[in-house]
């Protein structure tokens, strides 16, 4: 992961040169087992809230995103501390990407006192500016005009800060997507669109309710540049975001990145997926983002299975200790009813 | 010390706004015609030559996805002022105003803000027909985490307006823009009211009016009918909806304990129900009649000019429900 050597950048220090990535050098191997880290602990958190959900323990709905780590963990690796993100209702991976205490996310996500919101907003709701996160949202497209929101900011105070928006298929019909794809054009905001594809709508198959046979038309129709990538592959959905960031943020304006992507476990837990074909499901599943990562790293790093078999264990207690602290977690006092409503 | 200035009420606005940007760099205006053409009632004239594109932005039409971003540039330390040209276009903005900027603060558990304000203009009068003729703020003062201002003269609009873009939650305005002619004095210096405190318009002894926006015009007018008759009537603006004031409405029923709440919206749960109900709640027992309401039809506003004048109160329909509610 390109990092800077000096701490998070919030003064005018000139943004620094993503690095390339020199596969055999040990500084780069270290990067990229910090992006198997954070893909293989989102995988491993997704699975520990199906198990809470499943036993009952989760209030409401809850959307995970098992099988969309390359695209999270992609593009946000090829972000700075000072840019921003805005998600949406499937955004733990997100939150974590960002660097989000898993404690704090899954305390709220059972709606316990610690939580980001209090336990008053769930999982739909995790906002996080500490990291940049304009947060996960309820309302589908809504991070859209948030995000592009902080680009105005940044352009009002020159600060060089670039803003991400993720949002699913289903965003593709709503006319805020294009709404403000035309004023991040017309304006040369620095924003990256970010649609995560995962075929589906809630319960409805892309195609059967988006109309042309080109989705990167929709942002070519604005002037805007726009990639279909291979979602499930973490390097290419970072390359491209790298090269997407770089140009925004040297005010060359917004692009559109379709990463082709799929969510293993529905709409929200407990959907029984009847709609989809096994043999599609069982296709996607072979491209799994984490043991082809994993082949990669293998093969251009020498790094070897028990080196990631460790990483696996060392998020599998992490995230076990934060079940462990959420579950006891209290509950909110019922002072919080009525707390920050107003400042 | 200066001297008061007079100022129409929408020169009042101006100088806030300019006084307010001129102060605080983070302060942008944003919303369609604004710019260079100075807004589609002059009302932002001369912004866009002192502060520049990046702070008096146009654009297009398209308030959802312009109102979302003026509730991204908030969260992200920016504190826009944006205009929905007319009240009726806050249908097209509500996803973002009610399901965004309102709930920012609460589901962040108080650690992000949305420090911004909705201008938008309410109130009928100008034939402009059933779209571009409605009041909307008793549905934005439904909503938990938004401030309502509604000033009914031009030190009001000023001292609101200062109030409302200094404040870190999101606050709308509206403004009946027949209202934006109306002349009046302008105390001097650094002028912000307090967001929440009610202005005695009139005092009297009879009957209190708790009048909204442009009907205190018109509550003023019916007072002075009254007067002739020997009816002494109070009249307060509370100004802001949401906070509420309720004891200065409260202590004013406690020595008049008649009331009549007055708003030019349709009267179907609307504010003079809220109104109307604090004041049966909070003073029951000092009232010697029902409290009355007297709002605007339920019916869309009409075009033309005979029955458009039939869908909201005047001074004449204020005075007839005023010798109702004294019996």
């Amino acid at each position: 992961m390109a990092k800077s050597k000096k701490p998070a950048a919030k003064s005018k220090i000139p943004a620094p040169k993503p690095r390339k990535p020199q596969p055999g050098t040990r500084q780069d191997s270290a990067a990229f087992l910090a992006i198997y880290r954070q893909m293989a602990l989102i995988r491993a958190f997704e699975e520990a809230v199906r198990s809470l959900a499943t036993s009952g323990l989760v209030p409401g709905l809850v959307h995970l995103c098992s099988g969309q780590e390359a695209t999270n963990v992609g593009v946000i690796s090829a972000l700075e501390p000072r840019d921003i993100i805005a998600s949406h209702h499937r955004g733990h991976g997100h939150c974590l990407a960002r660097g989000a205490e898993p404690n704090l996310l899954l305390a709220e996500i059972l709606g316990k006192a610690a939580g980001y919101g209090g336990g008053r907003s769930g999982s739909m709701h995790v906002i996080d500016l500490e990291h940049g996160n304009l947060g996960t949202n309820g309302i589908v497209g809504g991070g859209i005009p948030l995000a592009c929101g902080a680009a105005l900011t940044a352009r009002a105070r020159n600060s060089g800060a670039v803003s991400v928006c993720f949002f699913g298929d289903g965003a593709l019909n709503q006319g805020l997507l294009h709404e403000c794809m035309n004023m991040a054009a017309i304006w040369k905001l620095a924003v990256v669109f970010v649609c995560e594809n995962n075929g589906y709508g809630e319960f409805t198959a892309i195609d059967d309710v988006t109309a042309g046979d080109s989705i990167p038309a929709r942002g070519e129709v604005f002037g805007i540049p726009s990639k279909t990538i291979d979602g499930m592959d973490v390097l290419a959905v970072r390359k491209a975001a790298l090269a997407a960031v770089t140009k925004a943020r040297k005010g060359g304006g917004p692009s559109f990145l379709i990463c082709n992507t799929w969510r293993y476990g529905g709409h929200h837990v407990g959907d029984k997926q009847d709609y989809k074909d096994d043999a599609e499901a069982k296709a996607w599943r072979a491209k799994d983002p984490l043991p082809r990562f994993a082949a990669w790293l293998a093969k251009h790093h020498g790094i070897g299975a028990r080196k990631l078999s460790n990483i696996d264990q060392t998020v599998a207690a992490q995230v076990a200790s934060a079940v462990d602290a959420a579950r006891r977690a209290p509950e909110p006092d019922s002072s919080a009813l009525d707390r920050h409503v107003y400042g | 010390m200066a001297e008061p200035r007079i100022l129409t009420y929408r020169e009042a606005v101006l100088e806030a706004l300019f006084e307010e940007m001129r102060a605080n760099a983070d302060v942008v205006v944003i919303g369609e015609d604004v710019a260079a053409a100075g807004g589609v009632f002059k009302q932002t004239e001369g912004l866009f030559a002192e502060f520049g594109a990046n702070r008096v932005i146009d654009t297009p039409i398209s308030e959802p996805g312009a109102f979302g971003m003026a509730v991204g540039a908030a969260m992200s330390g920016l504190r826009p002022v944006f205009e929905v040209m007319f009240g009726d276009f806050m249908t097209l903005v509500m996803d973002q105003l009610v399901n965004q900027a309102a709930k920012v603060r609460y589901m962040s558990n108080g650690t992000a803000k949305v420090p911004l304000v909705l201008r938008t203009t309410m109130g009928l009068g100008a034939n402009l027909g059933p779209q571009h003729s409605q009041s909307f703020h008793a549905w934005a003062a439904h909503v938990p985490g938004l401030k309502i201002a509604i000033p009914s003269t031009p030190a009001d609009a000023k001292g609101l307006w200062k109030a409302a873009i200094r404040d870190d939650d999101p606050v709308l305005i509206f403004e009946d823009r027949l209202l934006y002619t109306m002349k009046g004095d302008i105390p001097a210096g650094d002028h912000v009211l307090p967001l929440g405190q009610a202005r005695i318009v009139r005092e009297g002894r009879d009957v209190t009016l708790i009048a909204i926006g442009r009907m205190v015009e018109f509550a003023q007018a019916a007072a002075k009918l009254l007067a002739d008759e020997g009816i002494e009537v109070e009249i307060i603006d509370p100004r802001t909806l949401v906070p509420f004031d309720t004891k200065t409405v409260i202590d004013s029923v406690k020595r008049t304990h008649r009331a009549l709440v007055i708003d030019g919206a349709p009267r179907a749960y609307g504010v003079t129900g809220e109104i109307a109900a604090t004041i049966a709640e909070e003073a029951f027992d000092w009232l010697d009649a029902p409290v009355g309401r007297l709002a605007g039809s339920n019916t869309p506003v009409p075009f033309s000019r005979s029955l458009e004048k039939l869908a909201r109160p005047d001074a004449k329909t204020i005075a007839q429900h005023v010798r109702a509610v004294l019996g």
